[in-house]
């Protein structure tokens, strides 16, 4: 390993650093103008341009209010709580390829922070230490809300997770592999021929069913809605994070528009053809008549616009739920997770088995 | 080595994590008083504190789900190299249907013993 393949690898991380960073106030700001257009109201429009910039106000004033540490807390793990759940935030999406590997003079360069071949099983170990922070975080607040909605986060989550983890099994039997950029190549072949349009072997296509129970479970493990009833305001609060202060708060909510950027970028990964170029780019990327370096540089330019636009619309899903749906009751979470996905995740894995048998797929 | 970015994010992330609490705690005032350092209890003074004992059902899921998570990680060497093997013989295939009627068989018991209810 050389000087530039370090600098490669630095850069890799910086871009997923920011990356990261901006998902929470660029999504905040975007969740609190996707609920007002829903809600047929305006939004915060006052500071900057289409109140663009009320994120970034809203993060001073959060930095300059009293952080309080409740005298009933145990410190050590109060102020730790945030941190854990931001690490693994900050670490699923590193797998997530966001172009085809190219080489230049000689050099390959990967277009994912770690080039893991364990891909999928490394997120999947990875998220599930988010529980450790919720876990953390309620039990040290030493508040009933608080210990009521980690306990309900954490079981739902892991609730969840199995039918996450199942839904996918399916997928990597259709692909072959756990590489994240091995299941992106595999999406690129041909699953029918009608005249002259060829439609890809899209995970969407070939899983519908795991895709809606991906989708599901997704929705879930992030505690968004429909499934938030760990800060379900109208019975615990803000469940975990009710002793929290204005900081520790803004950390816990990184952490979840990290989790939702990694969930999107999973589902755009998985279901439809993560980098693989949306209809017409090709074409673009033809017509700029480049050649040489310039040429790949732009392919590249344009496969991870592709997959910047798919986690977009996934994000803007998740908004979009949000605000539609209302929450469920608790008992019905639990029933949707253990007596509808867990064994509607394995009749998909028989039917994809059964269909990989026919040669169908 | 693959994995020395992976160690790079985690220690931005406490770096950061860790620089936005001390930021927060030196810049913002302290005007401590009993009431905001009691535990929040939606505006009456709070009733005992939180370490009570609560339901049982929150262990029973998670002892669950180390029992079927466990076995789910089986599914995924054999998902990779189904494809691979169904090219040879049926005899794969065969034993992990046996291994999911195993852990269907579980699963029906689970159920039937109402672990699963929440009431």
């Amino acid at each position: 390993m050389d000087m530039i393949d370090v600098e490669i690898m630095l850069a890799k991380v910086l871009l997923i650093v920011l990356m990261v960073l901006q998902a929470a106030p660029i999504m905040a700001w975007v969740e609190r103008r996707g609920a007002a257009l829903i809600q047929n109201r305006l939004g915060p429009n006052r500071v900057g341009p289409l109140g663009l910039f009320q994120s970034i106000a809203d993060a001073i004033k959060a930095m300059f209010k009293e952080d309080l540490v409740p005298a009933h807390v145990s410190r050590f793990y109060y102020l730790l709580a945030p941190i854990a759940c931001l690490i693994p935030a900050f670490m699923t999406f590193a797998v997530i390829p966001m172009a085809a590997p190219i080489t230049i003079e000689g050099r390959s360069i990967h277009f994912q922070v770690a080039d893991l071949n364990v891909g999928i099983l490394y997120v999947f170990a990875v998220a599930s230490l988010g529980v450790f922070g919720i876990i953390m975080a309620g039990w040290s607040s030493n508040n009933k809300f608080s210990l009521l909605g980690s306990l309900r986060s954490c079981s739902q989550m892991i609730s969840y997770e199995l039918s996450l983890g199942l839904s996918v099994v399916a997928l990597i039997m259709v692909y072959a592999s756990v590489h994240l950029g091995e299941i992106v190549q595999g999406q690129a072949e041909t699953l029918l021929q009608l005249g002259p349009i060829a439609i890809p072997k899209l995970g969407i296509f070939v899983q519908p069913l795991g895709f809606l129970l991906f989708l599901t479970a997704v929705h879930a493990e992030t505690n968004r809605l429909p499934f938030d009833l760990p800060e379900g305001e109208t019975e615990i609060v803000a469940g975990y994070h009710t002793e929290y202060g204005p900081m520790g708060f803004s950390l816990f909510m990184m952490a979840e528009y990290g989790n939702m950027l990694t969930a999107s970028g999973l589902l755009a990964t998985l279901y439809f053809g993560g980098w693989q170029m949306l209809p017409g780019f090709a074409y673009v990327h033809g017509a700029l008549g480049l050649s040489g370096n310039a040429h790949i540089l732009a392919g590249v330019g344009l496969q991870f616009l592709s997959l910047l636009l798919k986690v977009i619309f996934f994000m803007l899903l998740f908004v979009w739920t949000r605000w539609t749906l209302p929450r469920f009751r608790y008992d019905q979470v639990m029933d949707l997770g253990w007596k509808v996905m867990f064994p509607l995740s394995l009749v998909n894995i028989f039917i994809t088995g059964a269909l990989i048998y026919l040669g169908w797929i | 080595m693959s994995y020395l970015p992976v160690l790079i994010l985690v220690v931005i992330a406490i770096a950061l994590g860790g620089a936005i609490q001390i930021l927060s705690h030196v810049l913002g005032p302290k005007f401590p008083n009993p009431m905001k350092n009691s535990p929040f209890e939606c505006g009456m003074p709070p009733l005992g504190d939180a370490r009570h004992r609560f339901s049982v059902r929150f262990y029973l899921v998670a002892i669950l789900f180390l029992l079927f998570d466990v076995e789910a990680v089986f599914f995924f060497p054999f998902a990779v190299t189904f494809r691979e093997y169904l090219g040879i013989n049926m005899f794969m295939v065969l034993e992990m249907a046996v291994f999911v009627g195993i852990l269907l068989v579980g699963y029906f018991y689970v159920l039937r013993k109402g672990a699963l209810e929440w009431d």
